[in-house]
């Protein structure tokens, strides 16, 4: 748990013109490709410049629409990355350059090659202290099984995603302990199963809009607690909410097109920790 | 409270011991008697019949209590132990269950004396300290465990000399096990060396595998409690936390089971393969919290063993992690020099797929810890491993509802539902409200969430009804280890339940807690397995000291003890019959009158619960309970609104079952009056069995007083064997005067054991002796009934016939049910007197819960009428005595 949020490095990935109209998306809606670009490129700098990460920027594949959201490609916990088998057909090849990062961080690479199995990294919420693995559209329990298994240490649970793309369209965790979570119906309960299933003992921070409460936390030396979170543009409702982290570092950032393809913060970058010593 | 006391009291158990056994064989030797209900009117007839018609175990009654009789008004002491003792015991020496009535209490002790002097040696000094020092403080828990033991023991002993030796053997071992509880002695469980015991008992050699996988052999009497075997592994691993710990065996069905502290190992393993190994049973969710280094050092080597095993699954880098601490922790700090490190490694195992680059990475991990002592890489070891997703959970193959394979996981925090790795699903034990099984199903009832209003159940298939006990016993240890502060009483919190009455018998973790906190000594060398740096210590040799003992006194041991005996296995139909009259005009009867009725009654369900654990001696576990039940939480819903007279009902019952003696603001009792009562009691009794020709004929070899006020409830009093229930003295007495005629009359048999109660508390001894003699201890019966009443209801309404009002049949998962209910209605002096009786059968296998079920049935014949008053009650019981092989 001290460790949690230590991220050292973070991987991302440039946006490939074709996201704009072939990415998947559960609406129907036209992405400004240009301002998507921006939205990334300021999101790159936050992680980069203002937080101290190191990025790896992996280029941008015009056969891979949504490959920007490389969150989905793997599961990166401790010394380990679980290369996934997303659910999306379409996608299965983002993991292959994916691969090739992870191993230049030397870090335990681990495959799912189970043709049952599919997981997103999107609906997959590491608390610190366990796993819950959302089951959805894209997700299913072969996926969740074979993280179980990677991942020996911590317990895995897994829970239903009634509605939503992931998980982690309605979640994410906001410090050691803390979940921020949508105020829908289906989050909520989606939350109580969570609850119910953990031996620990979680604070919540309900957000008005579901979309907000999937924000990056981090934990980083000289600065504490961080918040990578929607903008108040998006969200105004529940960016008043999330003044009452009083001891996080708050960092707005704005992500109106990725949204409209259900690409939200977390989606965008993999955060990795690698300690120095060992 | 004196030295002399204690000493007194342990001759009078003898005594009494003596005595029962004297009964046993007396009875034996009479033949059969039949017993039966004692419903009728006349009481006197049919208390005669009863003694005189019995039928199997039965027929023992009469004989005993003349000889009760016999014996209170020849020997006024207990010092005088009846000649048929020697006799008696002679024949359990001899394996043969021969009744003859000879001999000497002494020479049994002296035979007693041979095989076993130090013993005595060492119990008469234990003895004289404890009663001197410590037993004035504890008196409330003595008293407790004194209420049980006495009943145990007799019961035992009745048995034993009837049916087999074995009894006698276990009956005796318990006894002394309980002796040696009360007088303070090494731990919960007995000491082994007051175990130890008389010549001719075989010996079996026990294997038991210890962590560090060496063999630990000792010898045990074939008879030996699983709890005696558990002290001399712990004694000899000089460990003192020892409640974490347990021996399990493997089963004729190769599956691991945990060795049942209070029951005969032999019962236990069915075969002839003593062999158990020693494992951490509960794994503290906090090692750190864990007072002694040697307790955390076992603790480690259990979890090497799981983790190694893969028992406990852990990634890669925890694999070496903690493979890098136990290197550390066996071999001290890493050697650069060392030839090669690797093949070191090598030897010793860490993880299931152990290979090269994983022992590479211990090494490295290894010189990290430069440093470290071993205490301290233990520490950290516990520190990593605890954190472990599956530390603590004992698993369970199961299926869901649609059969589904799962695996049911219990630990600390309650009960969890994996599906291959997944947990699927978790039940807090604070969400759970009753846990049971049902041939190889298991049952959780869930309290319902906020948003939900009734209760669910939820339901999963075991591969077969052991699987389903196995399961639901870890359960009920788990939840009662981690999350009550004191074992629970076995009659409390739930009620009407049938079946396994198994409980949780050790200490709490609270309890480990407090005692750990106790413990003074200087922290003991131990070897470890691979040690090369820690020089061998003569000094750290185990042994076990007298300072040792005391702290784990504190943690009061007598309580388990206790509520071990209560673990009763039973196979019985139990028919309870309720009568309740209203007096319209004499409210303040009825407040007096059920409370007493109500402690009798408990009593004789108490007496019969002993018995039971008897037979379920007897009758191997195999056929046994079906099916069990146990609430963990007192459900609201189950406990109705009641009266007043059944709360305080309640409250006696906790005090008998003694694991706290909670004193009801009702409630003065106090210790020191009881003995003056008792005495007052006696002499009333005496002087009034004369007099009064409505006094029941002591059955249990109390004379019953009728008239006197007062006297009912001192008899009372006696019946309960002394147990605090001055509730009633000192509340009621005004009352009773008033209305003085209420009669508790007991009819029938004498399966009222409240017999030696000497034992007891060491405070009463000296004026309890003459008391001690006059008591009774429990018959084995296969046919009871026992009958209480008020004595004036008996002379009118017998004649009439009852209106048969309802007729039903409830059959819930663990019990059979069947009320009847009659009312019948007489004018008498212008009165109208309304008569209920209820005719109750509760039918079950072994481990029917008989107070809970009687208490039930009681409580709710008072529920549905508050107006009236509980002025009978009979308990017929018919036994099936399963009969044993050796």
């Amino acid at each position: 748990m001290a460790g949690f949020g230590h991220y050292t490095h973070a991987i991302v990935r440039g946006i490939p013109a074709s996201l704009a109209k072939e990415a998947l998306r559960s609406s129907q809606s036209e992405v400004d490709l240009a301002g998507a670009r921006k939205e990334h490129e300021a999101y790159v700098q936050v992680l980069g410049t203002r937080l101290g990460l190191e990025v790896v920027e992996l280029p941008a594949d015009e056969s891979l629409p949504d490959c920007v959201f490389v969150e989905d490609a793997v599961v990166v916990c401790g010394d380990t990355a679980l290369i996934t088998r997303p659910g999306a057909e379409s996608r299965r090849k983002e993991t292959e350059v994916m691969k090739a990062a992870l191993k230049n961080l030397n870090l335990n690479i681990v495959e799912m090659t189970d043709e049952n199995a599919t997981l997103d990294g999107g609906d997959v919420l590491f608390t610190g202290q366990e796993f819950f693995v959302g089951l959805s559209k894209r997700t299913n329990q072969k996926g969740a099984e074979i993280l179980a298994d990677v991942f020996k240490d911590y317990a895995v649970s897994t829970v239903p995603v009634l509605q939503g793309l992931h998980l982690k369209s309605f979640c994410s965790m906001g410090g050691p302990g803390l979940i921020l979570i949508g105020s829908s119906e289906h989050a909520q309960k989606t939350l109580k199963i969570m609850q119910q299933m953990s031996d620990h003992r979680y604070d919540k921070l309900t957000l008005p809009d579901d979309a907000a409460a999937n924000c990056l936390y981090m934990n980083l030396p000289n600065k504490g607690h961080v918040l990578v979170h929607p903008t108040a543009e998006e969200y105004p409702e529940s960016a008043t909410v999330f003044d009452k982290l009083k001891d996080h570092m708050l960092i707005p950032v704005s992500n109106i097109e990725k949204t409209k393809v259900d690409g939200a913060l977390t989606c965008c970058s993999v955060l990795i920790t690698k300690r120095a010593n060992i | 409270m004196t030295t002399e006391a204690g000493s007194e009291t342990e001759v009078k158990e003898k005594a009494e011991e003596s005595a029962a056994e004297t009964d046993q064989s007396e009875k034996a030797s009479e033949g059969a008697q039949e017993v039966t209900d004692a419903e009728g009117e006349d009481k006197e007839k049919e208390k005669e019949k009863d003694g005189k018609e019995g039928k199997g175990i039965a027929r023992y009654l009469p004989t005993w209590l003349k000889k009760q009789k016999s014996q209170s008004q020849t020997s006024p002491t207990k010092e005088e132990p009846p000649k048929e003792e020697s006799n008696s015991k002679d024949t359990q020496e001899e394996d043969g269950p021969v009744p003859e009535v000879n001999g000497h209490a002494e020479e049994v002790e002296e035979k007693e004396a041979v095989k076993s002097d130090e013993v005595k040696e060492q119990e008469a000094e234990s003895h004289s300290t404890a009663s001197a020092d410590t037993e004035p403080a504890k008196e409330e828990k003595v008293q407790e465990s004194a209420e049980k033991s006495p009943e145990e023991t007799v019961v035992t002993e009745e048995g034993e000399g009837v049916e087999e030796e074995k009894k006698e053997q276990e009956g005796e071992g318990e006894k002394e096990g309980e002796e040696g509880g009360e007088e303070g002695h090494t731990s919960i469980f007995q000491s082994p060396l007051r175990l130890v015991r008389k010549s001719k008992m075989k010996l079996v050699v026990c294997r038991v595998t210890l962590l560090d996988g060496t063999d630990f052999t000792c010898e045990v009497e074939k008879r030996a409690k699983g709890q005696f075997l558990f002290f001399k592994v712990c004694e000899h691993l000089n460990l003192m936390e020892k409640d974490y710990f347990g021996l399990s065996y493997i089963d004729s069905h190769e599956q691991k089971v945990w060795l049942d502290p209070t029951k005969e190992i032999k019962r236990q393993i069915r075969s002839n393969n003593w062999q158990f190994s020693f494992n951490v049973k509960f794994y503290p969710p906090d090692p750190s919290l864990l007072t002694e280094d040697i307790t955390r050092y076992l603790l480690c080597l259990q979890l090497r063993e799981d983790v190694a095993s893969g028992r406990l699954p852990c990634s890669f880098v925890t694999h070496a992690l903690l493979g890098s601490y136990t290197l550390q922790a066996e071999v001290g700090d890493y050697e650069p020099d060392q030839p090669r490190p690797l093949d070191n490694v090598g030897q010793l195992t860490f993880a299931p797929n152990q290979n090269r680059e994983m022992e590479e990475k211990i090494v490295e991990l290894h010189k990290s810890h430069r440093g470290m002592t071993p205490a301290q890489a233990d520490v950290q070891f516990l520190e990593n491993a605890k954190k472990l997703s599956m530390y603590g959970v004992d698993l369970h193959h199961a299926k869901d509802s649609e059969g589904v394979d799962i695996m049911l996981g219990v630990c600390a925090n309650g009960l969890l539902v994996y599906k291959d790795r997944l947990r699927i699903n978790r039940f807090a034990w604070p969400k759970i409200l009753k846990i049971s099984y049902k041939r190889n199903n298991f049952y959780i009832k869930i309290r319902p969430g906020e948003t939900e209003q009734f209760e669910s159940t939820v339901g999963f298939k075991l591969q077969n009804h052991r699987s389903a006990k196995r399961l639901w016993k870890v359960c009920v240890e788990n939840h009662s280890f981690f999350r009550l502060n004191a074992p629970e009483p076995p009659t409390k919190a739930r009620f009407l339940t049938l079946g396994s009455k198994f409980r949780y018998s050790g200490r709490t973790q609270a309890q480990s807690r407090v005692a750990s906190s106790l413990i003074d000594r200087p922290a003991p060398c131990f070897e470890r397995t691979s040690s090369k740096r820690i020089s061998r210590s003569l000094d750290g040799a185990p042994m076990i000291r007298i300072t040792e003992a005391t702290s784990e006194n504190g943690g009061d041991p007598h309580l388990e003890l206790h509520s071990d005996s209560k673990t009763a296995e039973v196979e019985i139909e139990e028919t309870v019959v309720v009568q309740e009259v209203s007096i319209a005009p004499k409210p303040g009867l009825v407040t007096v009158t059920s409370p007493q009725e109500v402690t009798v009654e408990k009593e004789v369900v108490v007496t019969v619960e002993t018995k039971e654990a008897k037979q379920e001696s007897v009758s191997s576990e195999s056929e046994s309970e079906e099916e069990a039940e146990y609430q963990p939480n007192v459900s609201v819903s189950i406990c109705h609104t009641q009266i007043l007279e059944e709360e305080e009902e309640e409250e006696e019952e906790e005090e008998k079952k003694g694991v706290s003696v909670p004193d009801a603001p009702s409630l003065p009792a106090e210790v020191e009056e009881e003995p003056e009562q008792k005495n007052n009691a006696e002499e009333e009794i005496q002087a009034k069995s004369n007099d009064d020709p409505i006094t029941t004929q002591a059955t249990n070899g109390h004379s019953l007083p009728e008239d006197s006020a007062v006297a009912p409830e001192e008899e009372e009093e006696e019946e309960e064997e002394e147990q605090e229930e001055q509730l009633k003295m000192n509340g009621v007495a005004s009352v009773v005067e008033a209305e003085p005629r209420l009669q508790v009359i007991c009819c029938s048999e004498p399966p009222v054991v409240k017999t030696e109660m000497v034992t007891i508390s060491d405070t009463f001894a000296a004026q309890k002796t003459e008391i001690a003699t006059k008591e009774v201890p429990i018959v084995h019966t296969e046919t009871k009934t026992i009958t209480y009443e008020a004595a004036q209801l008996d002379g009118n309404g017998d004649g009439e016939p009852g209106v048969l009002m309802t007729a039903q049949t409830i059959t819930s998962e663990s019990l059979c049910t069947t009320t009847t209910t009659h009312i019948t209605k007489t004018l008498k002096g212008g009165l109208s007197e309304t008569r209920i009786e209820k005719r109750i059968v509760i039918t079950g296998d072994c481990d029917i819960d008989h107070d809970q079920a009687l208490a039930q049935a009681i409580k709710e014949a008072k529920e549905q009428h508050p107006d009236m008053s509980v002025t009978r009650v009979v308990v017929h019981k018919e036994t099936e005595l399963a009969e044993e092989e050796d």
